[in-house]
């Protein structure tokens, strides 16, 4: 442990009287494209700490996505640091699984038990037959035991993203990351999903970071949110909802803190229209 | 204004709400097609009439004109061809056409193999195999046969080489082009689950790309079977045990016409055998049942 991971977690520890699992320590993110380096997020700092469902809510350009492939091990900060229970992310690795928003995650030439083997097979976690029976009990937990020897092509989406959701699990993460999950399934489905989702954290405990752009579904899913403004993402607001889930929907409690973030998101977005406006008449 | 806004507006009707019938009241649900409409939906069987209808012309037309020097009919076609595999050296030759092709095909993919992970991995690689797929895949792999035959001599290895020749090109060129063409989501899912180095390629990019390394060794294939007879036409004397185009050559010499026609017979089957019945079966046990060629 280098001395400024040490310095952050010990402030954090006198904050709240726990050592955070993730902290992310004031990141700025820059990816290029063909002709520009785009800043994603300016100085995003924040901490998740075990069996946290930590949701980044924000509008497109925000950031969150790559936030969280910066945490995936997938590109570096510029500046800052991220650390994961102590150590600095170099690279990806299957303690940080992640569950992406498109279907084609899966391994289509490998069956549905074949694709939550996967991650345990390559990283020689157990010998094969208790890979075979952790995957199948994943699975049931995702009630996908039907389908174990289905190709992922004859899957719905939804059940792809079980198979997704259950293989990241079988590796039991640190943290287990979502990048909008649920954006690209039905409405009645992501209803579905997302209440699979909790109800499967009620049962394993695991960290979550949980990327969306849908308030509800941050309000739904998540404990503690992290809002952030567009161009580039920073921390705009870091909220409480873990005392609202599913039975509150349509009650005002649930209704004032949607208000409230969505008043938080708008302005800014009034605020980006304005001075758009004001530098083209300048 | 209002006046259109209130004629427009729909009647309003009475809700409903319905207990559903059993299904015995619906009848069917899937019902099997006629026996006609099902035999004409195999392929095989199509192709197999396409296949009767050509024969028949064939020998129509050989038996109108009546001359087997020039144009043999397809009985005496199947005759010099029973003939030559029963008695005669046609099966011997085709072994050893086989053989080498065997070799060839087998030292073409380990070398696209080896230039293909090279390739990916790095970025002067990328731009070297590019390089030379595209100075060399429009070169006919026949057309380097005499200088082959100046460097290793005639015999197998001067084969070999015109078949390397063909396969390596269209292998590799198709086999970076599906590593390139592998999703950004999987890649990262691949890499997210710990793969890297070798295993990312053998593990992930090889099983994902393979609808494209299939195309390429089809490609690769045919390459090589044509470069392969073309080649043997021009020699394959000069060892005892021709191969198949050593074959048609020699008969055409003797004016065999009707075993020059069993010889390219020969041709044609080993291409549809391998075509429609080992490169399928392989399409079938891979990329159509994973779904990522239908």
């Amino acid at each position: 442990m280098d001395a400024t991971s040490q310095a952050v977690a010990g402030k954090a520890l006198r904050a709240d009287g726990a050592t955070p699992l993730l902290v992310v320590d004031d990141v700025t993110l820059q990816y290029k494209t063909a002709d520009h380096l785009v800043t994603a997020t300016w100085k995003v700092g924040f901490e998740v700490h075990a069996a946290d469902r930590y949701v980044l809510l924000g509008p497109s350009g925000c950031g969150k996505t790559t936030i969280l492939k910066a945490i995936a091990g997938f590109m570096a900060p510029v500046a800052g640091s991220i650390t994961l229970a102590g150590r600095t992310i170099e690279r990806p690795g299957p303690d940080r699984m992640m569950v992406f928003q498109e279907f084609d995650q899966l391994l289509p030439w490998r069956t549905v038990l074949g694709n939550v083997l996967f991650p345990l097979l390559v990283n020689r976690r157990l010998p094969r037959a208790a890979a075979v029976d952790h995957a199948r009990a994943l699975l049931a937990k995702v009630n996908l035991s039907r389908f174990e020897d289905v190709y992922p092509h004859m899957l719905s989406g939804g059940m792809k993203q079980r198979v997704a959701i259950a293989r990241a699990l079988a590796m039991e993460p640190a943290v287990l990351l979502m990048d909008e999950p649920f954006a690209a399934l039905d409405a009645l489905t992501r209803r579905k999903m997302q209440e699979e989702l909790v109800a499967l954290w009620e049962e394993v405990r695991f960290t979550v970071i949980f990327v969306t752009h849908s308030i509800e579904e941050a309000l739904l899913i998540g404990n503690r949110i992290l809002v952030l403004s567009p161009h580039p993402g920073r921390v705009k607001a870091e909220l409480n909802a873990g005392h609202i889930g599913f039975s509150d929907m349509g009650t005002a409690a649930f209704d004032a803190l949607q208000r409230r973030i969505h008043d938080l998101l708008f302005t800014d977005k009034i605020e980006t229209a304005l001075e758009a406006r004001h530098e083209r008449h300048s | 204004m209002n006046d259109i806004a209130e004629r427009t507006l729909p009647p309003l009707r009475p809700e409903r709400t319905v207990t559903l019938d059993a299904m015995g009241a619906v009848g069917d649900v899937a019902r099997p097609l006629g026996p006609i409409e099902r035999l004409t939906n195999i392929t095989a069987v199509r192709r197999l009439a396409v296949l009767i209808v050509l024969a028949a012309a064939w020998e129509a037309y050989a038996r109108y004109i009546a001359n087997p020097l020039l144009f043999p009919s397809l009985t005496e076609t199947l005759e010099a061809f029973w003939d030559a595999a029963a008695r005669g050296p046609l099966i011997d030759r085709t072994l050893t056409s086989l053989q080498v092709l065997a070799g060839g095909y087998a030292a073409g993919l380990a070398l696209a193999a080896i230039i293909t992970t090279v390739a990916v991995s790095t970025r002067v690689g990328t731009d070297l195999l590019s390089t030379l797929t595209a100075m060399f895949n429009p070169l006919p792999a026949i057309a380097l046969l005499p200088l082959a035959l100046l460097w290793f001599g005639l015999g197998a290895k001067s084969l070999i080489f015109v078949i390397i020749h063909s396969v390596l090109w269209a292998v590799a060129l198709n086999t970076h082009s599906g590593f390139m063409s592998v999703s950004p989501t999987l890649r990262m899912a691949g890499q997210n689950c710990g793969l890297r180095g070798l295993s990312y390629v053998a593990l992930l990019l090889v099983p994902a790309a393979f609808p494209s390394i299939l195309t390429g060794l089809k490609i690769g294939w045919a390459f090589a079977w044509r470069t392969l007879i073309a080649a043997e036409l021009v020699f394959g004397a000069s060892s005892r045990s021709g191969g198949l185009g050593w074959f048609i050559f020699e008969n055409r010499n003797q004016l065999e016409t009707a075993s020059v026609f069993a010889g390219l017979l020969t041709v044609i089957l080993i291409g549809l055998v391998v075509e429609s019945v080992i490169f399928r079966a392989i399409e079938n046990a891979t990329v159509r049942k994973w779904g990522m060629q239908s």
